[in-house]
């Protein structure tokens, strides 16, 4: 089997998110990077199906140089080529990365299944997978949460609405997943000694404007309140009970 | 006269409220609101009459086949000469549409809190980072496909009813069209669901391993509620996923939260920011989640959480 994973780099915001004067991009400056967990769970699912079936996995991104370092990442706990797509400095919308994906998946395939996560952590247009699936002419199916590959397809699986739905897909496929279909391994050290090594192949892929123009960023408006303190430890206990009592949630 | 069409989704119960607050969103995008959906139960035209549509209809797609739906909404928009395609920003909603923007090649906007004509083309307010940061775009399209954060927009008020007609529409499908459909298989409920829980007792780093969740899962007991963790939890393997709060977990709309030893990171706030009361207790009261609680105990879990399982079995009892 060979597996495409396709990721991006995005921002580690942990209690707040601060924008540029400019209003249109994230203050990155104190932050690290990372990618989203449906991703980083994409990457484990690839890994464990060649562990399983032989094959080898590649990883791509489109992104800025320094997006070699999520493909990095991923090289130290199992995939082995690594694509990166030139951003150049401009902001790209669903479409023309999905034209970019699917370009560059025909230029280093074939492979038998593309895996994405459902959606990007920052921008979550929740519509690539989908997108690069119908231009490559592949089934599709999205958010999925199991996933088993046997003869030729894959059976993917996931839960709505108290519903468990099952979807059979022939190969060649596309699939994203979500956290949860399974718990991704920690880098080992030889890994990490493959993932300084990695070649990084470099592809510029053509970029085209879109309909949907951003126009500014917003942090919503969140009351700033400060928690009324019921007490410390132990002492604040009575006062706690008293107000889950007044808030109903004890009868 | 321009009309807006919504896609909605219907249980036994009717269409679900998601699918209503997006069809109020949509009703002031066009002259002529219509609705349509799979397997639409009775009571889904009376539903549609206080939605204010003039329209009711039912799409004959058989089974869940995304890339089908999508095919139906296209030829159903093309019929109708419809301005807008709608649908919530659920999994089902982003999925169907998603398909319709790739089958048209057109844009198509996910999880919008806020949609307004300017010019030829529209304003949208939508979500990224989960609801954690707002973008607010210019979109100029011949045909505008949204979804609607339907959680995060307030119902709509209710236009005069008029009457409603009534369809049905047979759309002409590939084979390829169908070549994806859910075998569907209904679920055991197993104890309170997360989602629609209405207590949530949730931990994090700070419970200091599986073993501290032994409390939690009595004290969510004793309210009637569900247990709920961060991704740190899960990460380490203490708790399934599925009791994941966030961004890239479950997003919970409880009366209480109550949030033990977590610190209040976007993306968590992200799945537990419309419970009605936050609680905290944390050792730290300088934590990020202390701007965002309506009460908080300052301490430590290990001497707190006991003593809070202890309290409230004495007061269930006494009641
Ligand atoms: C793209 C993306 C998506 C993400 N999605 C999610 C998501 O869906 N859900 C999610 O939860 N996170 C998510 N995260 C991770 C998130 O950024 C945080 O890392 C995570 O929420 C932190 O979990 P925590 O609060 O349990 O741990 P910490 O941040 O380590 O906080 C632990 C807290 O416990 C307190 N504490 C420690 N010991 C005690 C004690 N004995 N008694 C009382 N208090 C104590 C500390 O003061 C601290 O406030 C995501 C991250 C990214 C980048």
């Amino acid at each position: 089997m060979d597996l495409l994973v396709c990721l991006k780099r995005v921002p580690m915001v942990g209690g707040r998110i601060g924008l540029l004067p400019s209003e249109r991009q994230i203050d990155t400056a104190m932050l690290g990077f990372t990618v989203s967990p449906h991703e980083e769970c994409a990457v484990e699912e690839a890994v464990r199906i060649v562990e399983s079936q032989g094959g080898q996995v590649t990883v791509l991104t489109l992104g800025p140089p320094e997006a070699a370092e999520q493909l990095r990442d991923a090289v130290a706990v199992g995939a082995s080529r690594c694509l990166l797509l030139e951003a150049g400095g401009k902001e790209w919308g669903p479409m023309a990365t999905a034209r970019a994906i699917a370009a560059a998946a025909e230029q280093a395939g074939p492979f038998d299944l593309i895996l994405f996560g459902n959606e990007a952590a920052d921008t979550a247009d929740f519509q690539v997978g989908v997108r690069v699936a119908h231009l490559l002419g592949r089934p599709v199916a999205t958010g999925i949460k199991s996933l088993s590959v046997e003869s030729g397809a894959v059976t993917a699986r996931r839960e709505y609405r108290g519903v468990e739905e099952s979807f059979v897909l022939q190969l060649p496929a596309v699939v994203s997943v979500k956290e949860g279909i399974n718990l991704p391994r920690y880098p080992s050290l030889p890994g990490r000694m493959r993932a300084k090594k990695a070649v990084i192949e470099t592809l510029s892929p053509a970029y085209s404007e879109e309909g949907l123009s951003m126009e500014r960023l917003v942090v919503p408006k969140v009351e700033r309140r400060r928690a009324a303190v019921l007490g410390e430890g132990r002492e604040a206990v009575g006062e706690l009970v008293d107000l889950l009592e007044q808030l109903g949630i004890l009868a | 006269m321009s009309c807006a069409i919504v896609f909605c989704e219907a249980g036994p119960e009717g269409m679900i409220e998601a699918s209503l607050r997006t069809a109020g969103l949509a009703r002031r995008l066009a002259d002529e609101l219509v609705l349509c959906g799979r397997e639409l139960p009775g009571v889904a035209a009376e539903q549609a009459r206080q939605a204010g549509a003039r329209r009711l209809v039912s799409l004959a797609v058989p089974g869940y086949a995304p890339r089908g739906i999508a095919r139906a909404l296209w030829q159903l928009a093309e019929r109708l000469g419809a301005s807008a395609v709608l649908a919530a920003g659920t999994d089902h909603g982003n999925e169907i549409l998603a398909h319709l923007g790739a089958l048209s090649d057109e844009e198509m906007v996910a999880n919008c809190l806020a949609v307004e004509r300017r010019g030829e083309g529209y304003v949208v307010t939508r979500q990224r980072w989960g609801g954690s940061l707002l973008e607010e775009a210019h979109l100029e399209a011949r045909r505008a496909l949204l979804t609607v954060a339907a959680e995060a927009v307030a119902p709509a008020s209710s236009p005069e009813p008029e009457p409603v007609g009534e369809e049905s529409f047979e759309p002409s499908l590939d084979p390829a069209d169908l070549s994806v459909t859910a075998s569907e298989q209904r679920e055991q409920a197993a104890g309170v669901s997360l989602a629609s829980a209405r207590v949530v007792v949730s931990g994090g780093r700070g419970v200091g391993g599986p073993e501290g969740f032994g409390v939690i899962e009595e004290i969510a007991e004793m309210l009637g509620g569900a247990v709920g963790v961060s991704r740190v939890v899960t990460s380490l393997g203490w708790r399934p996923h599925r009791e994941q709060v966030g961004q890239t977990g479950t997003k919970v709309t409880p009366e209480l939260y109550l949030a033990c030893g977590i610190s209040g990171a976007i993306q968590h706030l992200a799945g537990c920011q419309s419970a009605k009361t936050m609680v905290a207790i944390n050792t730290d009261p300088e934590a990020p989640i202390m701007s965002r609680a309506d009460y908080a105990v300052i301490g430590d879990l290990a001497e707190v959480l006991p003593a809070l399982r202890d309290a409230l079995a004495e007061r269930l009892r006494r009641q």
